[in-house]
């Protein structure tokens, strides 16, 4: 039986939710016998191939967020929005108090100890969207999993239920939004 | 002439005593039955403004912090449809706020947020509002940050009805409501709150915070990490928010 496909990413986040990912140490050996990765930072894969499961970690905080969450969308079966970010902004979304022309001469002007102050404006570089926005605000999410980040045993429950076919559920004491 | 303690609401199908005078949600508390909410506090008035206590009473929505028990009512609580309703209503109170709960000192110790886990509430399935509020740290042990206010007026009350002052009162109308401060510079250091206050320790969000105090008790050993908000008892949550049971 082909194994199957998870792609995993992380937006506008801190990579904490995959860090948590792989806090289920050695389950992933038993995980890996029913899953390979497609585009993920854990093998480095840079673009999303049709797969089955996509994990979406953080939130949308520029334009290149959006571009791989259509991607993702385009490509996955399934679509989880995992951790406080990608559910709400979390974090990221502290900065929509502010106009995004404070936040940029915050950090790049007037926060101390800045060397050679200046904007940057490389072509390179996304542009940044004036509000951070939780993902199911752009494309359709299929499942939520909270937490900051969520739990290895969370992970491991979910991709689980997923895996036997049945509709993913957290026991209440893995339910945080914390 | 009446025999008080032979009167009964029914609350789903179990028979629940009450006196005259009292509220359903007075009979429920007494009986140790949960019903979910967030702006009822015993000893207060009721307020009525959550709508996360509305029950069925005999096939009609009432609120049971306001309604008075009376002989006769056959009241639906803990169903699937009430429960799926209080769920949406938390969604609101979470995007209508700012309500980032990892970055919030009050994580784990949050009524709001244990009634979400409560209810099982996974995201916030609403646009979020993200409005922009004023946080006001001016007092020397207090913070008054908006953003997690949810007008459930439980300082308003404490300060009123408790302490004996009117530190606070609620300003504007729909989505321009918010909790203003009643001195001549709108500034909670220039009120008469002091940190010995009802109303100071009684938000069950992180709206008023005690400063200095916020991170005592580590993440994922407070009160809602620990237990559910229906085996707990909210008198406690809210008036020791510094103490901990293990402490």
């Amino acid at each position: 039986m082909s194994k199957v496909r998870v792609g995993t990413t992380s937006l506008g986040g801190c990579f904490g939710c995959h860090m948590s990912f792989l806090d289920m140490d050695e389950r992933i050996v038993g995980l890996m016998e029913h899953v390979e990765f497609t585009r993920s930072p854990i093998n480095d894969i840079k673009h999303c191939e049709p797969c089955d499961i996509g994990l979406i970690e953080g939130a949308l905080c520029n334009a290149d967020n959006v571009h791989v969450l259509k991607e993702f969308r385009e490509n996955c079966k399934i679509i989880i929005a995992v951790g406080a970010c990608a559910i709400n902004g979390g974090v990221p979304a502290m900065r929509n108090h502010f106009s995004l022309q404070e936040c940029l001469e915050e950090a790049f002007l007037d926060e101390i100890g800045v060397d050679n102050p200046h904007i940057p404006n490389n072509k390179e570089l996304p542009l940044l969207l004036s509000k951070v926005h939780p993902i199911h605000e752009v494309v359709k999410v299929d499942y939520y999993l909270p937490g900051c980040p969520p739990p290895a045993d969370a992970f491991v429950k979910v991709l689980t239920d997923l895996l036997e076919g049945k509709e993913p559920s957290l026991p209440k004491e893995m339910l945080h939004y914390d | 002439m009446n025999n008080n303690a032979d009167k009964i609401i029914k609350i789903d199908g179990v028979d629940v005593p009450f006196k005259d005078g009292q509220t359903i949600m007075d009979a429920a508390l007494a009986a140790d039955i949960y019903i979910p909410h967030l702006c009822h506090k015993p000893g207060l008035s009721p307020h009525g403004s959550c709508k996360l206590c509305t029950v069925d009473v005999n096939g009609r929505p009432a609120s049971s912090c306001t309604m008075p028990a009376s002989e006769g009512q056959e009241i639906a609580n803990n169903t699937p449809a009430l429960n799926e309703v209080r769920k949406s209503i938390t969604q609101m109170l979470f995007i209508e706020g700012n309500h980032l709960c990892p970055s919030c000192e009050k994580t784990g110790d949050c009524t709001l947020q244990a009634i979400g886990y409560h209810l099982g509430m996974l995201d916030g399935h609403f646009p979020q509002f993200y409005p922009r509020r004023e946080v006001d740290a001016s007092h020397g042990s207090l913070v008054l940050d908006r953003d997690r206010c949810i007008m459930c007026e439980l300082c308003v009350r404490a300060s009123r009805e408790c302490d004996g002052k009117n530190v606070f009162t609620i300003s504007g109308r729909g989505t321009n409501r918010h909790l203003i401060v009643n001195s001549d510079s709108g500034k909670l250091v220039d009120s008469d709150i002091e940190l010995e206050d009802m109303a100071a320790h009684i938000c069950p969000v992180g709206a008023i915070l005690i400063k200095d105090h916020g991170y005592e008790v580590p993440i994922g050993r407070r009160t809602f990490d620990i237990h559910s908000v229906a085996e707990t008892d909210l008198d406690d949550v809210i008036l020791t928010k510094v103490r901990h049971h293990d402490e």
